[in-house]
């Protein structure tokens, strides 16, 4: 762009202009900072204001706005200006005039502060060019199950070509060898057919879907838009380009073998599930394998190896339906037959009652109690003894067959996935060990995508085999932008479920391939049009960007170098905070750029009494407590300068350096929670700013200064009222050290 | 242009995050909402389960995206009255009511500070009270604040627009008709807890210190009624001993014949809000199964190794109060010791369930419903049901669920 032109303009509005000398702050902007449009008006977001700044893009040729008023969050549907203007909103509503003491001189001095680091800010800033590259919009399913299944259709229905790749010889997956499924539709009372050789006549029909059975991927490179799919199919290999990907690899069986204490191997006639399952559906009878004759009396044992530390530690979901449904199976084929289940609790969530219902009015008997022993009895038969919890006594049951209610287990799972250790960076750290280096070690087995990424083949895991993902607000989200999972590779469930989940899992594989065409970034920072560009002449090689990059965004070359991928970029930024040589830069936000806003900022003479200490806000959560804060009219520090930050894992060490080499007295930063239940929307953003402030020592050291001095915080956006006392407590201990020696330098 | 756009009804968490996927795929959106803030249910929660983080925080990037999209238009106050044609193409009659707040509206707070009058504060289940003129919450999307007709002085008074410095109240405000045009519609209405005053022998409505698992999250929450304190209703003072009623009317032929899916975790979490307030205080929980699916598990395994979190197998078949103590007094059967007992506890929650809001307000249009009045997906009729109302699910159901209707919704305006 050309030259910059900057407009400052400062809304008197909401009690701004009665708290503050707003011609003083005019001032700081005309005479200290050189702004050549320096303005007031009443209330900027009335048509009036609003056109008195349209007014000057053309007639002032301005086309960088400092607009000094309400916060950011609030209005932007007001505040919209052309493309290439750079606007900047400083936020002297929320959090000046709302919480500092009207008309006071600390408040004006922030509001002073806030003005010049606005100012800065758009001094540094660009407009922004959207990341323009050619996208393919067809989307790769991985694995032809239902979830899979459902996901190919759903999306050709859209409009959308789809490559289904399946690695058996034909679609269907774990549902097309079930016999009947248990009711999904009201009175939710019958059996229903499963409904998956439709589904796959369906798929089979649809012209936007191609199928590549018995195939298996063997690579894949690139990015969101423009991935290269390696697959070695029965025929042949072939290699085509898709946009985005819908992992829906289902589940296995957990393995019976574990179970022997249930009988599971010894018993000819303890079987699983599943078995039974398959046993329905070829035949169409309940028989028992050892004989060939029909039992009658059937012990179901529900939580086989689920809800148990010792196998899987979570429960499946389905097992108590599929248990209800298969002793329907039994009664139907004769209804003297007696069915036991045996369960701790029965899981058959909302409209499920009523199949519960309809099975204990069909006489099924539920005995709620724990196992004790599976052993052969006499006469062929079966003993199953059973601590009944109802009755706090010992039953004995004799039964001709035991089905095992044996739970899933996702796909992605391999040994060890099912003891559940988080381990920070910073223990990862003290044992040696990178998270890549475990990842890539516990990845041989459960593998499918063959990503040809840095950081790894697979999805990233978080607990259980499961792929890592802010499961509650947006389960889709894995750490590999562009790619979803659906279905039992995500977590457990049944196949209403699983078509659900690979409907909404569809629905993101498209959003992303029409985001990334219009250059915008995916989930949380979606529709952002900035992405990082590398200054390469000054990298080092250090690999701390490729490292650290929760989303795997940036690949290597033998050499070590970064090879960025703007498409699988989320905008977190973490990478710009990793970076020791400060090479990595979004036009709208950079090292230099909060760091020189850090250093627009006056710091008072030590005789004046009148610390200083910088607060960095996490921009989603930390940054709106402050702004609520403000609106309840409570009141906090005025020594305080707060600056939001993408994400706290932005932070780049220099900041501090910045900050103490010129007086401030101390660092605040406020992040997410992170750990085991992280709430940091950039999965590691917090965490990894807390690592690097573990190694601030050194540059603390070369000041001469207290560690004391910056400190870290993990706060939630509802801490609005916490937050002072936090903040307090801070500046009781920064008063404790005395003020920062380097003042006045 | 008719049928270009989906039209999303119901601003909870189902209807935003219908309307964001949609709107992020590049279709324009109508968010149609009843209540004058976004956020439904689950922004009056104070956390979720199993991580136990803020609704706010999911739902602070989920307005980011609403206000940076100018593909979705949220209508607040807004109550859907007729639908008219088919899938591909419906006209949705829609009433605004008034908010006799316009987009003037700063949020400043100038008129809260002189309006003269007080009513039950809705947002907190009635348990405070706000001015006649209110900002709905301080998180409240849009960020206006709303008149209460009913207890406004009007005219009369009009002490707010004097004071209002942006002319952004309008007393005169008119309800207004619009139509939208939809190639599809989103039914995203929620739930309503179940009416705990139906289950006479609990006698919910007589006793402050009796209340339901909902006003439980808006006690527990920095923005409710007590400021997170949980407490006694009746007197403010602390709990020792709080007990939760599981299934209170679910599972249940003479109230809710299904099972909630989501009562049970919310217990489990709210148990862990009072354990976390007061370490001394115990908690009991009577259940019939607990119903923590998947790894919800989790949660259920961490309750039951807290020494003060006690699970009793057991219906509870009445609560009543002890004149002497005040405490109050549940009678419960113990199935694992095969006996009635007696339990006392200063808090009772019941675990109320879900019930569609299209039982009391029904989609103005054929819908396929089940008997307790969820809707049944149908892909004919062009109107997609999402979340709460078509079965009892959690948030991430009702986000998987919500995203898939984006899809379908999606498809109709594609195959016109």
């Amino acid at each position: 762009m050309g030259e910059k032109k900057i407009g400052v303009y400062v809304c008197e509005g909401c009690g701004i202009g009665s708290s503050l000398d707003v011609e003083k702050l005019l001032n700081v902007a005309r005479s200290e900072m050189k702004v050549p449009v320096c303005r007031r008006h009443a209330a900027y977001c009335t048509e009036e204001g609003l056109e008195s700044i349209k007014k000057d893009l053309d007639g002032e040729g301005v086309n960088g706005i400092v607009l000094a008023a309400c916060s950011p969050r609030v209005l932007n549907e007001v505040f919209q200006f052309p493309d290439h203007v750079v606007l900047e909103r400083v936020n002297l509503r929320e959090q000046v005039a709302w919480c500092l003491e009207p008309g006071g001189e600390d408040t004006q001095m922030a509001a002073e502060d806030y003005l010049r680091m606005g100012i800065v800010k758009v001094q540094k800033s660009e407009p922004l060019e959207p990341f323009q590259a050619e996208v393919d919009k067809t989307i790769l399913v991985v694995g032809g199950g239902v979830a899979g299944m459902t996901a190919a259709l759903e999306a050709a229905r859209a409009g959308y070509g789809v490559v289904l790749v399946e690695k058996e010889e034909r679609l269907g997956g774990w549902m097309a060898r079930q016999f009947k499924r248990y009711p999904f539709n009201p009175p939710y009372r019958e059996l229903e057919d499963v409904g998956v050789q439709d589904l796959i006549s369906k798929v089979g029909e649809e012209k936007n879907i191609r199928v590549i059975c018995s195939a298996e991927i063997q690579k894949i490179q690139g990015a969101p838009g423009m991935f290269d799919v390696f697959v070695k199919g029965p025929q042949r290999e072939e290699s085509f380009k898709v946009g985005a990907i819908v992992q829906a690899t289902g589940w296995k069986p957990y393995d019976p073998t574990r179970l022997g204490h249930l009988g599971y191997g010894a018993i000819q006639d303890v079987v699983t599930n599943i078995e039974l399952e398959e046993m329905m559906a070829k035949t169409g009878e309940f028989k028992r394998p050892s004989n060939g004759s029909k039992p009658q009396t059937v012990v179901f044992i529900q939580c086989a190896g689920s809800r148990d530390p010792e196998h899987l530690p979570y429960c499946s979901s389905v097992c108590c339906m599929v248990s209800l449904k298969q002793a329907l199976y039994l009664k139907g084929q004769d209804p003297s037959a007696a069915a036991f289940i045996v369960y701790k609790e029965m899981r058959t969530p909302g409209q499920y009652e009523e199949f519960y219902r309809r099975a204990q009015k069909e006489g099924v008997v539920f005995v709620k109690g724990e196992v004790a022993s599976v052993a052969q009895g006499g006469d062929g038969k079966i003993a199953v003894e059973v601590d009944d919890m109802l009755t706090g006594e010992k039953l004995l049951l004799e039964a001709d067959m035991v089905v095992l209610a044996t739970g899933m287990v996702p796909s992605m799972a391999v040994e060890g996935d099912m003891v559940k250790v988080y381990e920070s960076l910073l223990q990862a750290d003290q044992s040696q060990k990178t998270e890549q280096a475990s990842v890539a070690d516990r990845q041989k087995e459960g593998m499918v995508l063959h990503l040809d990424y840095r950081q790894g083949p697979e999805l990233p895991k978080l607990f259980y085999g499961m792929p890592d993902s802010h499961f509650i607000c947006f389960p889709y989200e894995t750490r590999r932008t562009g790619i979803y999972a659906a279905g039992c590779v995500r977590q457990p469930m049944d196949m209403l479920g699983a078509e659900e989940d690979g409907r909404g899992a569809a629905l993101k594989a498209i959003q992303c391939v029409e985001m990334t065409s219009r250059g915008e970034a995916v989930h949380p920072r979606a529709g952002d049009r900035s992405w990082p560009e590398f200054f390469m002449q000054r990298c080092t090689q250090c690999k701390r960007c490729t490292e650290e990059c929760p989303f795997g965004a940036i690949n290597e070359d033998e050499k070590a170098n970064p090879l960025p991928n703007p498409t699988r970029c989320r905008r977190c930024s973490i990478c710009m905070g990793s970076c020791p040589e400060r090479i990595i830069s979004f036009k709208d936000y950079s090292v230099d750029m909060i760091g020189s806003m850090i250093k627009a900022i006056e710091v008072p003479e030590e005789e004046e009494e009148k610390p200083r200490v910088i607060v960095l806000a996490c921009e989603n959560d930390a940054y709106p407590a402050l702004d609520i804060l403000g609106q309840r009219r409570l009141s906090w520090d005025p020594y305080v300068r707060v600056i939001p930050l993408r994400c706290l894992g932005s932070l780049n060490l220099i900041w501090i350096a910045d900050a103490l080499s010129k007086g401030i007295d101390g660092v605040l930063l406020l992040g997410c929670k992170h750990g085991e239940d992280y709430q940091c929307h950039m999965i590691k953003g917090s965490e990894l700013a807390q690592y690097r402030l573990s190694k601030v020592s050194e540059t603390l050291d070369r000041l001469a200064l207290e560690s004391d001095r910056v400190r870290m915080e993990q706060v939630e956006i509802r801490d609005y009222k916490r937050i002072p006392s936090i903040v307090e407590s801070f500046m009781e201990r920064i008063r404790e050290i005395g003020p920062n020696p380097y003042k006045g330098f | 242009m008719a049928g270009d756009g989906i039209v999303v009804v119901g601003g909870g968490i189902a209807g935003i995050t219908a309307a964001v996927e949609v709107a992020e795929v590049g279709f324009p959106v109508d968010l149609v909402e009843l209540a004058p803030y976004l956020g439904g249910r689950v922004i009056r929660s104070n956390r979720y389960f199993p991580k136990m983080c803020p609704p706010q925080c999911g739902l602070e990037i989920n307005f980011r995206r609403i206000r940076k999209n100018p593909r979705v238009r949220v209508h607040t106050m807004t109550r859907v009255t007729s639908i008219e044609g088919k899938k591909g193409d419906f006209k949705v009659q829609v009433k605004v009511s008034p908010r006799f707040v316009n987009s003037k509206c700063t949020a400043c707070g100038a008129c809260e500070a002189v309006c003269p009058v007080e009513r039950p504060n809705d947002f907190n289940y009635g348990l405070d009270k706000t001015k006649a003129i209110y900002l709905p919450h301080e998180m409240a999307f849009p960020n206006r604040y709303v008149i209460d007709p009913s207890v406004c002085l009007g005219k009369d008074c009009g002490k707010c627009v004097e004071v209002c410095p942006f002319g952004a109240i309008d007393l005169d405000m008119k309800e207004q008709v619009l139509t939208l045009n939809a190639g599809a519609i989103i039914w995203a209405t929620g739930w309503d807890p179940y009416d705990a005053s139906r289950i006479d022998y609990y006698g919910f409505g007589k006793n402050p210190n009796l209340i339901n698992n909902v006003m439980m999250e808006r006690l527990s929450a920095v923005g409710g009624p007590t400021g997170g304190k949980i407490s006694r209703l009746s007197d403010g003072g602390e709990v020792r001993r709080v007990a939760f009623v599981q299934c209170a009317g679910s599972r249940d032929e003479n109230h809710l014949p299904y099972c909630s899916g989501v009562c049970c975790s919310a217990s489990l979490k709210q148990a862990f809000y009072v354990r976390e307030q007061y370490p001394d205080a115990e908690v009991t929980i009577f259940y019939i199964d607990i119903r923590a699916l998947g790894r919800l598990e989790d949660l259920y395994v961490k309750a039951k190794a807290d020494p003060k979190i006690t699970f009793v197998k057991g219906k509870v078949a009445e609560i009543f109060p002890d004149k002497a103590t005040g405490e109050l007094i549940l009678r419960v059967e113990d199935v694992d010791k095969g006996e009635g007992i007696t339990s006392r506890a200063d808090l009772v929650v019941l675990a109320t369930g879900i019930v569609p809001t299209t039982v009391k307000s029904p989609v103005p249009f054929e819908v396929p419903c089940d008997d307790y009045g969820f809707l049944v997906s149908s892909e004919e009729t062009g109107i997609i049901p999402a979340g709460c109302v078509k079965k009892p699910v959690d948030v991430a159901h009702t986000v998987q669920d919500a995203t898939g209707a984006a899809l379908s919704a999606i498809q109709s305006l594609k195959r016109r």
